[in-house]
């Protein structure tokens, strides 16, 4: 309870200071929490394994907030030839196919997908293209594509090459490894769509 | 100065608040018609339901206090839609301000269009005062499945696979299918020049 209020919080001090939506994620579980996070300024909020342990929250959570503010994440991993679930930032396995509990998801209202490859990661070798292009290609919801970005090359190959619709990345750019402005160009002269 | 925003059953008044303090005015949220009637500006957001909000200001009395305004008013997303005649959302009458049917995304071939459009889109054909200091093309943000068609209010135009209509004017009447409050530093100037009216 106290935690959720210094969340609620801090995004109310976030929402006074920036002038574009932002999500919110982290240990949402319920109508309320995602009531207390919008009325506080969120625009969206991501959930996680609270979804997948009881997927019946998506459909509350669209119905009560609309799709257009409900981003499910998903962590994935390639093992035995086919992309799974994992749960609790990547500590659990679960047995379930990474691609239908995307679709399931999405059938019960999850309006975005963040999709996050534990395989890539980490490792700046580039994202996930098969998986986030399977789901970017198959959904009727746009797709984040996350993990593994290290050169403005990753980037420029998940939005042709997987279709992506937006890419994450972190910590590149909080060590101004590579500077936002400088990528935007890159993709701009690649003739992707770019707001400057 | 009063700036109102018109409170009703729908979300994101308080980015329209914050959006407001950013420029160092104070908006004041009521659903009150003297209030609404006396204030200098009134801003009329709304994400929401169309039928579900409709009917909630049709119990309020609002819908004929938003028609009869003659102080500068902006409609922003669902609000614009509500000042069109008709939406096939839910197929609900709204306030008729702007001669327009809101109509439904549709997708020509599967999965090609995702509905609602969520995201940033850019805005061309710019007419209007509050553009003043918007340059044709800029980017704002966008959450939304029903549009507005094309006519002649229509003061700027988007397009999602087919043109519609961003924003809308006539009179004293102003509307955003986008989301000024969340649109960066061209929403903050067309804010600014929708206060300066």
């Amino acid at each position: 309870m106290e935690r959720r209020k210094t969340l609620a919080e801090l995004v109310t001090r976030i929402a006074h200071h920036i002038n574009i939506p932002f999500t919110v994620g982290g240990g949402i579980s319920s109508v309320e929490d995602v009531s207390v996070l919008l009325n506080a300024g969120a625009d969206k909020v991501s959930v996680n394994s609270a979804a997948f342990r009881r997927p019946e929250l998506l459909n509350e959570l669209s119905l009560e907030f609309g799709s257009q503010c409900i981003v499910l994440a998903i962590d994935t991993k390639f093992e035995d030839g086919d992309w799974y679930v994992y749960l609790n930032g990547g500590r659990v396995k679960t047995e379930a196919k990474t691609a239908d509990w995307a679709k399931e998801a999405v059938d019960r209202g999850a309006g975005e997908i963040l999709l996050t490859s534990m395989n890539n990661d980490g490792t700046k070798q580039g994202f996930a293209l098969d998986i986030t292009g399977k789901l970017a290609q198959e959904l009727p919801v746009p797709v984040i594509a996350s993990g593994g970005a290290g050169t403005m090359q990753h980037f420029a190959d998940v939005f042709e090459v997987a279709q992506a619709d937006a890419a994450l990345a972190a910590s590149i750019f909080h060590y101004k490894e590579m500077e936002i402005q400088e990528l935007k160009k890159y993709l701009y002269q690649r003739n992707l769509s770019i707001r400057f | 100065m009063k700036t109102v925003i018109i409170k009703y059953n729908a979300g994101n008044i308080r980015s329209v608040l914050f959006a407001l303090e950013r420029q160092n005015v104070e908006g004041v949220v009521t659903d009150d018609p003297a209030e609404i009637r006396a204030a200098d500006k009134v801003i009329f957001p709304g994400v929401g339901e169309a039928s579900t909000a409709m009917r909630y200001l049709r119990e309020k009395g609002l819908d004929k206090v938003i028609k009869n305004l003659e102080q500068p008013t902006l409609g922003i997303c669902l609000g614009m839609q509500l000042m069109c005649k008709h939406s096939e959302e839910n197929n609900t009458d709204c306030l008729g301000i702007f001669d327009l049917n809101v109509r439904k995304f549709t997708s020509p071939v599967e999965n090609l269009l995702k509905i609602p459009q969520i995201g940033w889109n850019n805005i061309t054909g710019l007419h209007s005062k509050i553009f003043e200091h918007v340059p044709q093309n800029a980017y704002m943000y966008f959450v939304h499945s029903y549009y507005a068609e094309l006519g002649p209010e229509t003061t700027a135009i988007a397009n999602y696979v087919i043109n519609y209509s961003a924003a809308l004017q006539k009179n004293n009447f102003y509307a955003a299918q986008f989301h000024p409050e969340k649109s960066a530093e061209h929403g903050e100037k067309l804010i600014e020049s929708f206060l300066n009216l």
